[in-house]
């Protein structure tokens, strides 16, 4: 509606200055989540924030959204010949009120701002038309599909007017079909000038989805998360998948991902922190191994493009960087340039029976990953061969959160589980040599 | 736009309006005279509650038939003020507690405390100081009996309410302050429905708890006063003075009436309308049923009724409270430096009042009492522990079997399992005369048989507690047994036993405290002029309570106190933390 009427003032809607966020407590173990960066977002534009967990992007979303305040940096909205810029937002878990009718939550926000409630339903009524609810005003959230529940979201967010959408990953807790389906809708919506809104801002890490949707990337680096490049789309709309202008940008931004100088230098490898302080993701060892074996085989035979793996796997890239890092960690590849390349063990590996695998494995943990060999050590060197697990946790407690810790030591237990380099007895929560080999 | 639906069930919204026609149901008039008599009922018995004390001394409780349906109308009031006033203490203070880092400081552990401690030992207190505060007056009494109740319920209510606003869903209080919500509001929309399962789960665990009381406080004998409530309560300690069986029975019955007919008629409903606020994104299988709710609901007038309420309540929050949204506003935090010291203050306060607190007490119970009382006092709590210990281990090794079994047959789990919960509302304390008659004529040795009346109550949360876990283990888990032939010890070991075991712990653990408790009126009992006494703790608060010697009182309920929450610290709480990390079915 105001959405294609020509504007004379050129302001921008959102201006992030020098933003920079650290989690945790003021003294003692935090995080750096976001580093000093910067985001205009402008009239009748799709933005994408996209990067892996960890990089900040839903931070920087919510600081705009007004529910948190970062450590240091300002969030302005100049101000506008047509009246103050408001913010609206829909969430990655629909985040809908179990209690409340469908008809209730989307006139929630109007309800909140003493709207009258005549008004009120009648524009709760208008949303719920225009979103493609009509017919399921008195349902509740549990009795509808996560498409459907989706959907109550978005005409909860767009009911109250916003000058700005802002979308937390708003389709990655929706099958493929569904998650098409919504994409498209929404596109059609704006494309048709038909949402009250003049900008759309969103959360992403699927590669394949900001391209599909957006007219500018942000690609995000994390640990700390920064602003590694700013990305146009230029494709018309609507876009296709197999395009092969399409599919060469999705190949351009999965190299930007990867690129080494993306790590800061002082830094022993992709994870943040360094020797024993390196917080690890859990990652399956069922899960490396296969990936060894996708890339080992053809048609790839030792390289293989990540955008390609993540197609033919199934992963999405959020999935998949966490399991390519886990290998680069243990020495068993390498990314180059948005391409997987298995290292000679890891080759080795892929041929290699079970017993001659785990062999290889437990090499390179402990010569690779700080922890696993410092716990190693530690056992070799007690009389006991065995020591409590809460020794190491407090260690790692020294450089992160409990929660990383616990995670991280979790990932090196199941690693070395699998082994045989050490095993550990839940109940006695200890560390020992008793079963390995 | 395209519109996708895999719900079929959902594509009929309207089906709920089919019948909200304007013509007056069957429904509208039956609900309409259902209410209307509640009401007239409630104000009947709170017109007698402010009668002044001399209409009680002229018209004492008499053991006429005609008068019970007045008293149990009476004791059930004096439950509902009772619950009343839990329920506007546990939004004030479980509220303040998790809004407030400081005062949670304090609230937390306090309620933790308060939730295991004898609560009948307070009676003396309570009685002199409700009587002071309205003198000459039946409100007085009415006050400390309701009191009394009120201190069996509000603790674990209070502390689930807290424990829920902790663990808000992080998205909807997204979604609130994104919208503005007024603190108000909030509450409205997010924390209180949000609370309402848990709450009212507590809410019926406290009833049954506060039968147990009422009874035993209606009838209060502090020194040389002695007070009856009309109630039911009442109607029993007279009955049992005059050593009257068929007063009791009738006495037992009306109770058994007035739980039945709370369980009908507020209960379910209640259960049945908190069921949409469980806080998940399916639908169940299997919804709380009651008639009453699905009667009022089809009842045209009170759908009509519960929307004005609703627009009342919109509208409190609304445009016409401007000032209230503007306060949605967070104020700035201060700064860190000043935060420490105000930290500092505040424990240096709290700090200060717990050493002024504990010379307090030392002067008052130094000047009454030696160390020899406390010697004998903690000996005689041993007496109680052993008691208790032996009699959970019983109850255990009766009803654990029991309850599995039941629970593996959902036929006979469906019927019995609400006669488990309900035996486990009714006071057991109105059935003890019974036994105490038993007792008596068979002259048996009451320091081992007056034992198992402490138990006599609280037994059924062990076994409601198990037939819930043994119906909850998985019918996969249960067919893979099958399969691989497992059966005898290993079946217990490795299928029963972990499967029911968290639910065995919640159910024990209720059993013991609420055992503890009646320590207090079942090691000393009377019938008629016979006096029944096991050497134990209850029976010294008992003793000290009837004498109006304030300090063991004090001394008795401090030790007991002290005996329940170190059984709870040293045995409950290390399995209650283990069945959640290794036996959580997730």
């Amino acid at each position: 509606m105001t959405c294609f009427t020509p504007i004379n003032t050129a302001a921008p809607l959102v201006e992030a200055t020098a933003i920079r966020h650290l989690y945790g407590k003021a003294e003692g173990a935090n995080l750096l989540v976001l580093d000093n960066v910067d985001l205009t977002l402008n009239e009748n534009e799709i933005v994408g924030l996209l990067g892996r967990s960890g990089s900040g992007k839903s931070t920087l979303l919510r600081s705009i959204a007004g529910l948190i305040k970062p450590t240091e940096g300002q969030i302005a909205f100049p101000p506008r010949a047509d009246g103050p810029t408001t913010v609206s937002m829909v969430f990655q878990s629909f985040a809908l009120f179990p209690w409340l009718t469908v008809l209730q939550n989307v006139e929630v926000g109007l309800e909140a701002k003493g709207v009258r409630a005549e008004e009120r339903r009648k524009r709760a009524l208008a949303a719920i038309d225009l979103i493609g609810l009509d017919g399921f005003e008195n349902a509740y959230p549990k009795e509808l599909s996560g498409g459907m529940r989706q959907r109550v979201g978005l005409a909860r967010a767009l009911v109250v007017d916003p000058s700005i959408l802002l979308m937390d990953e708003p389709f990655s807790a929706l099958d493929v079909l569904t998650a098409e389906t919504l994409r498209t809708d929404l596109l059609d919506l704006w494309s048709e000038g038909r949402m009250p809104i003049k900008s759309i801002l969103m959360v992403t890490h699927n590669i394949e989805e900001a391209v599909l949707m957006c007219d500018r990337i942000l690609v995000f680096s994390s640990n700390p998360g920064r602003v590694v490049s700013t990305i146009k789309v230029d494709l018309p709309q609507p876009r296709h998948r197999q395009d092969p202008a399409f599919r060469a940008l999705v190949e351009r931004i999965y190299a930007q991902m990867t690129r080494p100088d993306q790590a800061p230098a002082a830094r022993d490898g992709v994870f943040p922190g360094m020797g024993l302080s390196m917080v690890l993701p859990r990652v399956s060892t069922n899960v490396m191994a296969g990936l060894i074996e996708a890339v080992h085989a053809a048609p790839f035979d030792g390289r293989a493009p990540m955008s390609d793996l993540a197609q033919d796997l199934q992963y999405e890239a959020d999935e998949l960087f966490p399991i390519a890092e886990t290998l680069q960690l243990l020495r068993l590849a390498e990314l180059r340039e948005g391409d997987l390349v298995l290292t000679a063990t890891a080759r080795r590996y892929a041929e290699a029976e079970v017993d001659a695998r785990k062999q290889i494995f437990a090499q390179q943990l402990l010569a690779h990953v700080p922890l696993a060999g410092h716990v190693r050590r530690v056992l070799d060197d007690r009389p006991s061969h065995s020591a409590p697990a809460s020794r190491f946790r407090d260690e790692l407690e020294d450089f992160m959160s409990p929660d990383y810790a616990d995670q991280t030591l979790r990932a090196v237990t199941n690693w070395s589980r699998y082994a045989e380099a050490f095993s550990y007895d839940e109940g006695a929560d200890r560390f020992s040599l008793d079963d390995a080999v | 736009m395209v519109f996708l639906s895999g719900d079929l069930k959902a594509a009929h919204p309207s089906a709920r309006f089919l019948n909200a026609g304007t013509v007056p149901s069957w429904a509208d008039l039956v609900a309409f005279l259902l209410l209307a008599a509640c009401a007239i009922l409630i104000v009947r018995g709170a017109e007698d509650m402010s009668q002044p004390l001399a209409a009680l001394h002229a018209a004492p409780v008499t053991l006429d038939p005609a008068r019970l349906p007045e008293y149990a109308l009476r004791t059930t009031l004096r439950m509902f003020l009772a619950l009343a006033a839990s329920l506007v203490f546990t939004f004030t203070v479980a509220t303040l507690a998790a809004k407030s880092r400081k005062a949670e400081l304090l609230i937390v552990p306090a309620l933790d405390i308060l939730q295991s401690v004898p609560v009948l030992g307070f009676l003396t207190f309570t009685v002199a100081f409700f009587m002071g505060l309205f003198p000459g007056r039946q409100l007085g009494v009415e006050c400390a009996a309701i009191f009394a109740i009120f201190t069996s319920q509000a603790w674990n209510m209070a502390f689930s309410f807290y424990q829920s606003l902790r663990t808000l869903p992080a998205d909807l209080d997204e979604v609130s302050r994104q919208f503005g919500f007024s603190p108000w509001r909030r509450f409205t929309r997010l924390e209180l429905p949000f609370a309402t399962p848990s709450l009212v789960w507590n809410v019926m665990m406290s009833m049954s708890g506060g039968w147990f009381f009422v009874v035993a406080s209606e009838a209060i004998t502090v020194g040389d006063t002695t007070v009856t409530l009309p109630g039911v309560g009442s109607w029993l300690s007279v009955a049992i003075a005059r050593q009257d069986m068929k007063a009791l029975a009738l006495g037992v019955a009306a109770m058994a009436v007035v739980i039945v007919l709370y369980d009908q008629l507020i209960f379910r409903p209640v259960v049945a309308w908190a069921d949409k606020f469980r806080f998940e994104q399916t639908a169940s299988q299997q919804r709380p049923a009651s008639w009453l709710y699905d009667l009022l609901r089809r009842a045209a007038w009170t759908r009509s009724l519960a929307r004005s309420l609703a627009r009342l309540s919109g509208a409190a929050a609304g445009p016409l409270h401007p000032s209230v949204r503007r306060r949605a506003v967070r104020l700035p935090a201060p700064p860190p430096a000043l935060g420490r010291i105000l930290d500092a203050l505040w424990l240096a306060l709290v700090g200060a009042t717990v050493i002024g607190g504990a010379w307090l007490l030392w002067s008052f119970l130094s000047v009454r009492l030696s160390l020899a009382d406390l010697g004998q006092v903690s000996l005689l709590g041993l007496a109680t522990l052993a008691r208790v210990v032996v009699l959970i281990a019983l109850a255990t090794l009766i009803w654990v079997p029991i309850g599995v079994w039941i629970g593996l047959r959902p036929a006979w789990a469906e019927r019995l399992q609400p006669l488990a919960q309900f035996l486990a509302a009714f006071p057991a304390n109105v059935l003890f005369p019974f036994a105490v008659a038993a007792i008596v004529a068979l002259r048996l040795n009451p320091d081992i048989w007056l034992s198992p009346l402490m138990v006599f109550g609280t037994q059924w949360y062990i076994l409601f507690n198990v037939i819930a876990g043994a119906s909850a283990i998985p019918g996969d888990l249960k067919e893979a047994a099958d399969m691989f032939g497992l059966k005898g010890w290993q079946w217990w070991r490795q299928v029963a036993i972990p499967g029911i075991f968290p639910y065995y712990v919640t159910g024990a653990l209720t059993a013991s405290g609420g055992s503890w408790n009646a320590s207090i009126v079942a090691e000393a009992v009377t019938w008629g002029h016979e006096r029944l006494e096991a050497a134990g703790l209850g029976a010294y608060i008992a003793k000290a309570t009837a004498a109006g010697d304030s300090a063991r009182v004090a001394l008795g309920v401090a030790v007991m106190s002290i005996f329940v929450i170190a059984f709870n610290r040293v045995l409950w709480r290390p399995m209650y933390r283990f069945a959640e990390r290794r036996l959580r079915l997730a």
